[in-house]
Formats: structure tokens, C-alpha cells, sequence
């Protein structure tokens, strides 16, 4: 297939048991000075010797290639140099930077909020995860779709629904995106393209391959001009579970307009994704599959969005769909339940240093894309948002009786005719929510 | 003790003219008979007159929405308008006839496509329509169900196939989180118009797990409706009903029923997903079945009339929600019941019914209700064992001469 993805790249297999057992080749410089131990559920052995795709300290001289895609090799080349071209321009700078301090504010609040009893249940927050989400979603259209899983308010904000409507579902109110109906894990949008939040893992995915479906459909069935992609998020616990592999074997049998983006934060709850996969390179498996398959540093928003204009370019031309791994991290436990005791603070100091922020900022200053009164000014009016949105979801109401009945059923028909001969729903009952059904 | 219907070929002297006996009820013969390739079974069944008023109660379909097409005499075939087909004839027709009046309307499933359906339910589609229009699916229930949920979703109307509802049970997920309740989480935003169906039931020694009835295990889940067809007409009109539905529907087919043969009408016609279908008026007692039992029913009615006894018995169709209306008005009027289907004993439709009834009618019933189950056994492979999972026509003719006692 004519892609830029050379997934024929894979030269040799990553001899894993080597690194393992191999003390005086830790992976990271940064780490040296922690030991390594045999044991195969520390992380520290998940990153590969050679990682071409991190920053330029962690290069070696590696001899085994993931499956990176050739432009972004090139233009890593060229952007080491002073006088490259820039992968971004000023406007596109900003916007990125806007989205990413949307997202981490939100979820800050949101943690704020959670602990002042404004919102309750399982709330799963995106911290340190923000590249992707800005990466991907930042170069999609409206009518582009996107599935998350529960993980998924940074989500819902970078496709555009509005920070009161998120934040106003997290409070339960009616004003929410769900009007207060689905909550944290289930974020849906038809204005924006969101379908959903999902609260069990893997089950977005599906979802996501009948959205690209429908747009196949569109052009060949219906023939109407339609190029929209799909683009599913979920996490490296996900690529363990059968709807995971299903979903790729249909995407790519029948060429399906999607991207499958994983989220491999290293950690599912407490369970290390080495100790719980046996071939931990999760890009690995879309070869097997018949899509490339694509590693990239997911805590380096510009190289998310190359890799990620790669793959949504290819699924709009038609090419199927592409499976892009990103290596990220969450800063924070799994939901603000987690105590989060289990995660090595030298894996967290680790990337906190590489949080995706700073880096665009330097990336920013640098290359003078921007000044420091700019970006703060972002900030500032980001803090805006994010206030304004806490003050619009408090003087929301909750959702009366009334809302209880509505939206079980698309035709309420459903709910039957009950003993005097009427349809239920045009008991007057009903509409106030006190109705037997 | 007038008799309220005439039955086809029997030399009963029972034949009573009545009043409201202008549409004729036909004992269909056993279903040993019936269930063979090639048996001739002539299965009408009318909607009692009284409740035809209700038929028009907040409907605004441009359609004719009837529990039955209200037909004339039929004695003999050669005059009858309409045409004979079978069962997944009907199914077929239903869903060809939706599929020409909207191009959204799609099927996905294992085997639907170049093989035709392993019931022949979609046989001829995909060359007609297209191999995206009825998509072969790889053997990934759950994902292809999901598949469907989505495209559902984004603008289409998938009929997700299971090949045989057993398998089903591997899309529970993708049934209950997100069929089910995609529509109330994303606050009404997003809806899904699939209907999922598939042949359930137990056939002819086809071992436990191709067996399995998931009416019980489904009707839990809210947001979805649950019809079962028991007739090429009403196979048929639930095909279509279905479709057009905004909602999700689960259509429960019968593998030993999709050989039925019946005069169907050759004018268009949906039925009601909500409504039960009135097969035999009666006076003495209300007997509620659904699908295949609905056969075994009127097997043993036929052994009843001939001992004197006047069954009511009500097809119940819709097994989520329950037709209050058509059940109620039948306990107020025979104050025993006794259901009868292929539901296992715990946790079944007819549990369910029971504690409705029991609810809604306490003050009509002189007796408790009696409900016959299939046996909570996993399904035998042995036809003997077989057998006796399942409710026969002697166990319903004595259960109604206890109730009736």
C-alpha cells in the first residue's frame, strides 16, 4: 500500500528478554542512577532501547526502527537544524497551546470540585495526557468523530463542546451535555461529532468502526461525497480485550475512514501494562492486522500532530485505518479514588519533566512563535473558562422529576400500553415523571 | 358453554353460530406436522372485535397499524386474496420491502450475505442490494454488534443479525451499555434504530447451547423493546414495525417456526410492536403464550373444546413491554390465568408477567396464576430429555382443568 507508514520498518524483533535481564543498559539516561531490577513488572523495561521518536537526549544509536513514519523522521531532521522549517506556525502555536491549558485547568478544577463535594462517583482526569488529545483532535473537522472512553472531558473540550456544558454534566446538572444524564464517563456531543464516553473499556471502540461505517456506507451505498474519519481513543489496558483486535480486523478488512489512537499511559489502575501484556509494543499489532502500525511520544504535542495528520490524511483518502501508539503518562492516580501508591515517583518525576506543556512553551519562546505576555494571556482567559464554567454549573438547577422518564426511549411508545388502553406515555403522569412503567 | 370458533376439518359439533364469530379461527393441526418442510399450516388469528377501538387510540401512522389484518372468511384458499408464504419468507419479504423504501436501512450479520442466512431469512438480498447493504461479518459478535450501535448512531438502521440468539450472549455488552442505554446517558441526543434479531429457542435436538431462550436475560435492560413472531404475518408485520421504530427492538425468532406457511396479505401492512395478538377468544380461561408455545397451546385448546372447557388464549407478542391492555381486559373477564412458554422457570418472561398481572389484576383473579415453564435445566441432547424441557399440550390440558376446577 502507498503509505508513508513503513510498517516494513521493523527490521528485527525487539529482543525483550535482553533489556530485561541487561542491568548496565538501563533505558533512560535521566534513570542510571536507579537500579534496575530483573523483575519483569517494573516499567522501566518497557521503553525501547532505541526510541527514535523521543526527545534528542534520549537518542542512541538504535539498531531497531519502530514503525515511524518516514516524513516524521525527516522532519526531525530538519527541525534539528536552526534554520528548518517550523512544523507550526504562530496561530497554529497558540491555538495548541489554548487547548492544552484548556484541559489541564478543567481537569484541575474538576479535581478542586470533586473534593468540595460538587461532583461525585468516578471522575477520571486527563493530566499529563493533554498532547494527544490536542494532537489528534485539533486537526479534525466538526463533522469528524471522535470516541473516547472514560477518560474523556479533555476529549469533549478539545472537539469543541463548551467547558459550562462539560462541567455542568459533572455537576449533574440539566444544562449538561447529557443534560446531567450520563456524567463524567459519558460525555456525548451531536453537535460536536462526541460519541461518547464510555464507562466499560473497549466498548467505544466498536461504536467508533460503525461511525466510519456509516460514512463507507455514505459513499458507496448512498453515494454521497463524505470523507469524515473516525478517531477512537483508549488506553493501553484496552489493547488486551477482544473488542480490540475485532475492531481492527473489520477496520481493516474493510477499510474503514478511522484512526485508532492508544493511549498507553503504562498503567491500567494499578496493573503495570507489562505485567498484564505479553507483547507490550502495542504498535506492533496493527501490522498484524494489515495497517502500520505507529509509536510516538505522546508527551510531545508536535509530534502527535505530525504523526496524527499522517493518519487522518490516510483514512480520508481512503487508505484504512492506522493504529498510533502514544507514549504518555497521566500525572494523576487513575480517578480521584486512586490513591495512586503504587506508581514509582522516579517514573513519575520522570515525565512530569516531560509534561507537554512546558515543552510547547519552550518550544514557543524558542523558536519565537510567541512571547511570554501572550501566553499568559492565554492562561488568564483560559482561568476565565473554566471559572465561568464552575459559576454556570453551580446556578444550573438539577434535573427535576419530570427529566426521570424522558429519553429511555427515542419513541416513548416503548414504554407499552398499560391497563386502560392508553400508551403509557400519554399518561399525564408521565411528563411529571411519576408514571408507573 | 358455546364454542367460539369452528376448527379446520374437525368433526366437532361444537360449531355454534355467534354473533362475534364472523372471523374464523383455525385449530392448526400438530405441531409435528406443522414444523416439517413442505406442511401446510393455516394460521389466522384476529384481534377480538371489542378491542378494535383501541387499535386507534394515539396512533399517527399513515399505515394501517393492526394487530391482524381484519380479513374476510377464509374456507377456501383458491378465493383468498393475499399470498402463501413461509415464515422466513415473510421475515424476508418485511425486511426487502424496508430496505427498498430506505436506503439506511442495512444488515449485518454472519453468514447474511452470499450464503443467504443460515435460516434463509436474508437469501438473494445482498445480490439485490449490495455486499455493503448486507454486510458478512467476521465471527465477532460483540464488535459487529457494536458496529451496528455506532452506525445506528451516525444516521443508519442496521438489522443485526445473531446467527442464532445464543450467540448473542457474547454482544450483551454492546446490548445492554450501549443499545440499551446509549440514549438516556447522552441525554436523548443520540439514538439507536437497530433491531437485533435472530432464532432462539430449542429446536430439535440441537444441544444446550444452541437452545438457549434470551428473552429473560434481556428483559431487564431499559431502552430496549422486545417482540417475538409466531406467524408469517405477524413475522413479517414485527419485521417491519421493528425497522421503522426509532427504537431498539429485539425480534425473537424460532428455529422450528420458520417454516410456517400462511396467506399473507399482498398489500402493505406493519403491526403494532406494543400490542399482544388475540388468537382465541374464550370465556373460561386466559392462557398466554408467546411464540412456539403458541402452537403447543392450540394443540392442547383443540383436546379442551373437545372436553368442554372455552379457552381464551392471547399471543402475547410484545414480551417487553407487556400489552396490559389486551391481558387485563381478558383476566377481567375469565379471572384465571395460566401462562404457558419456553422461558426457563427462573426469572423468566412468565415470571415477569405473573408479578405484572398479579399487580394490575389482584381483584379479577379467582385462582392463582399458573405459569409452565421449560424445566431450569441446560437444554439435552437426547429427544426424550428434550421433550421434557419443554411445556407439552398434555401438561396445558391439565393445568387448565386444575385452574378451571
Amino acid at each position: 500500500m502507498s503509505s508513508a507508514f513503513s510498517a516494513a520498518k521493523i527490521i528485527q524483533p525487539l529482543n525483550f528478554a535482553a533489556t530485561i535481564r541487561s542491568i548496565d543498559r538501563p533505558l533512560f539516561d535521566s534513570l542510571k542512577s536507579i537500579p534496575t531490577t530483573p523483575f519483569l513488572g517494573s516499567i522501566h523495561k518497557l521503553r525501547h532501547p532505541s526510541d527514535p521518536n523521543s526527545c534528542s537526549q534520549h537518542r542512541r544509536s538504535g539498531s531497531i526502527v519502530a514503525g515511524v513514519s518516514d516524513v516524521v523522521q525527516e522532519k526531525k531532521h530538519k527541525s534539528a537544524s536552526p534554520d528548518s522549517n517550523l512544523l507550526i506556525t504562530k496561530q497554529e502555536g497558540l491555538e495548541l497551546y489554548e487547548d492544552l491549558i484548556l484541559g489541564r485547568s478543567f481537569e484541575d478544577m474538576c479535581a478542586q470540585m470533586y473534593y468540595r463535594g460538587k461532583m461525585f462517583g468516578f471522575v477520571h482526569l486527563y493530566n499529563g495526557q493533554e498532547a494527544v488529545s490536542t494532537g489528534f483532535i485539533k486537526l479534525l473537522r466538526n463533522e469528524d468523530c471522535v470516541v473516547s472512553t472514560y477518560r474523556d472531558h479533555v476529549h469533549a473540550l478539545s472537539k469543541g463542546v463548551p467547558a459550562r456544558a462539560v462541567m455542568s454534566e459533572l455537576f449533574g446538572k440539566t444544562t449538561g451535555c447529557c443534560r446531567g444524564q450520563g456524567g463524567s464517563m459519558h460525555m456525548f456531543s451531536k453537535e460536536h461529532n462526541l460519541l461518547g464516553g464510555f464507562a466499560f473499556i473497549g466498548e467505544g471502540i466498536p461504536v467508533a468502526i460503525g461511525a466510519a461505517f456509516t460514512v463507507k456506507y455514505k459513499r458507496e451505498v448512498l453515494n454521497e461525497s463524505c470523507d469524515q474519519v473516525t478517531v477512537a481513543f483508549f488506553g493501553d489496558g484496552t489493547c488486551n480485550n477482544g473488542q480490540f483486535f475485532e475492531c481492527l480486523n473489520m477496520a481493516s478488512l474493510w477499510k474503514l475512514p478511522i484512526v485508532f489512537v492508544v493511549e498507553n499511559n503504562l498503567w491500567a489502575i494499578g496493573m503495570s501494562h507489562l505485567r498484564a501484556t505479553s507483547v507490550p509494543e502495542i504498535w506492533k499489532k496493527g501490522p498484524a492486522f494489515g495497517m502500520p502500525g505507529v509509536h510516538v511520544d505522546g508527551m510531545d504535542v508536535l509530534k502527535v500532530r505530525e504523526v496524527a495528520k499522517e493518519a487522518i490524511a490516510r483514512a480520508r483518502r481512503g487508505e484504512g485505518p492506522t493504529l498510533v501508539e502514544c507514549e504518555t503518562y497521566r500525572f494523576r492516580g487513575h480517578s480521584l479514588a486512586d490513591p495512586d501508591e503504587l506508581r514509582d515517583p522516579a517514573e513519575k518525576g520522570h515525565y512530569a519533566a516531560r509534561d507537554p506543556i512546558t515543552a510547547l512553551k519552550k518550544y514557543l519562546r524558542e523558536n519565537n512563535l510567541a512571547n511570554e505576555a501572550e501566553l499568559k494571556a492565554i492562561e488568564k482567559q483560559i482561568d476565565d473558562i473554566v471559572e465561568d464554567a464552575v459559576e454556570f454549573a453551580d446556578q444550573s438547577p438539577f434535573p427535576t422529576r419530570q427529566q426521570l422518564l424522558e429519553n429511555v426511549f427515542a419513541d416513548p411508545k416503548g414504554f407499552g400500553i398499560g391497563p386502560d388502553g392508553r400508551y403509557r406515555c400519554e399518561d399525564p403522569k408521565f411528563t411529571e415523571g411519576t408514571a408507573a412503567v | 358453554m358455546a364454542a367460539t370458533f369452528q376448527s379446520l376439518g374437525a368433526s366437532s359439533s361444537l360449531s355454534t353460530p355467534n354473533s362475534f364469530d364472523s372471523k374464523l379461527f383455525h385449530v392448526p393441526r400438530p405441531k409435528s406436522l406443522a414444523e416439517r418442510k413442505g406442511g401446510s399450516l393455516f394460521v389466522r388469528s384476529d384481534l377480538f372485535p371489542d378491542n378494535g377501538s383501541k387499535l386507534k387510540v394515539g396512533r399517527a401512522g399513515n399505515l394501517a397499524v393492526n394487530a391482524v389484518a381484519t380479513k374476510g372468511h377464509s374456507s377456501s384458499t383458491a378465493s383468498k386474496p393475499g399470498h402463501e408464504v413461509l415464515l422466513f419468507e415473510a421475515l424476508r419479504e418485511g425486511l426487502d420491502e424496508e430496505m427498498q423504501r430506505d436506503p439506511c436501512v442495512c444488515v449485518i450479520g454472519e453468514d447474511v450475505g452470499h450464503y443467504g442466512g443460515s435460516y434463509k431469512v436474508t437469501k438473494g438480498l445482498a445480490t439485490k442490494y449490495g455486499d455493503l447493504r448486507v454486510l458478512d461479518t467476521p465471527i465477532a459478535e460483540n464488535s459487529f454488534t457494536g458496529m451496528g450501535i455506532g452506525a445506528a448512531m451516525t444516521g443508519l438502521r442496521p438489522v443485526i443479525e445473531g446467527m442464532n440468539m445464543g450467540f448473542l450472549l457474547l454482544a450483551f455488552n454492546q446490548i445492554s451499555n450501549n443499545c440499551g442505554m446509549l440514549h438516556y446517558t447522552s441525554g436523548g441526543q443520540f439514538t439507536i434504530p437497530v433491531v437485533i434479531r435472530g432464532p432462539g429457542g430449542v429446536g430439535r435436538q440441537l444441544g444446550a447451547e444452541h437452545s438457549q431462550r434470551l428473552e429473560s436475560y434481556f428483559q431487564s435492560i431499559p431502552g430496549i423493546q422486545m417482540v417475538a413472531c409466531s406467524t408469517p404475518y405477524n413475522a413479517k408485520g414485527l419485521m417491519k414495525a421493528a425497522i421503522r421504530s426509532e427504537n431498539p427492538v429485539i425480534l425473537f425468532e424460532h428455529v422450528l417456526l420458520y417454516n410456517l406457511k400462511e396467506r399473507i396479505p399482498d398489500e402493505e401492512y406493519v403491526v403494532s410492536l406494543e400490542e399482544a395478538e388475540m388468537v382465541r377468544p374464550g370465556e373460561h380461561i386466559t392462557i398466554l403464550t408467546y411464540s412456539r408455545m403458541r402452537y403447543h397451546v392450540m394443540q392442547a385448546a383443540k383436546t379442551l373444546v373437545n372436553k368442554g372447557y372455552d379457552p381464551e388464549v392471547i399471543d402475547i407478542r410484545s414480551l417487553k413491554p407487556f400489552d396490559l391492555f389486551t391481558i387485563g381486559n381478558s383476566v377481567k373477564k375469565t379471572h384465571r390465568v395460566l401462562i404457558v412458554e419456553e422461558c426457563m422457570r427462573t426469572g423468566g418472561i412468565g415470571a415477569s408477567l405473573t408479578a405484572a398481572i398479579n399487580e394490575n389484576f389482584h381483584d379479577y383473579l379467582d385462582a392463582p396464576i399458573v405459569c409452565l415453564s421449560s424445566q431450569d435445566v441446560p437444554t439435552p441432547y437426547a429427544g426424550t430429555l428434550e421433550d421434557w424441557t419443554v411445556v407439552q399440550p398434555a401438561q396445558i390440558v391439565t393445568a387448565v382443568e386444575q385452574l378451571c376446577r
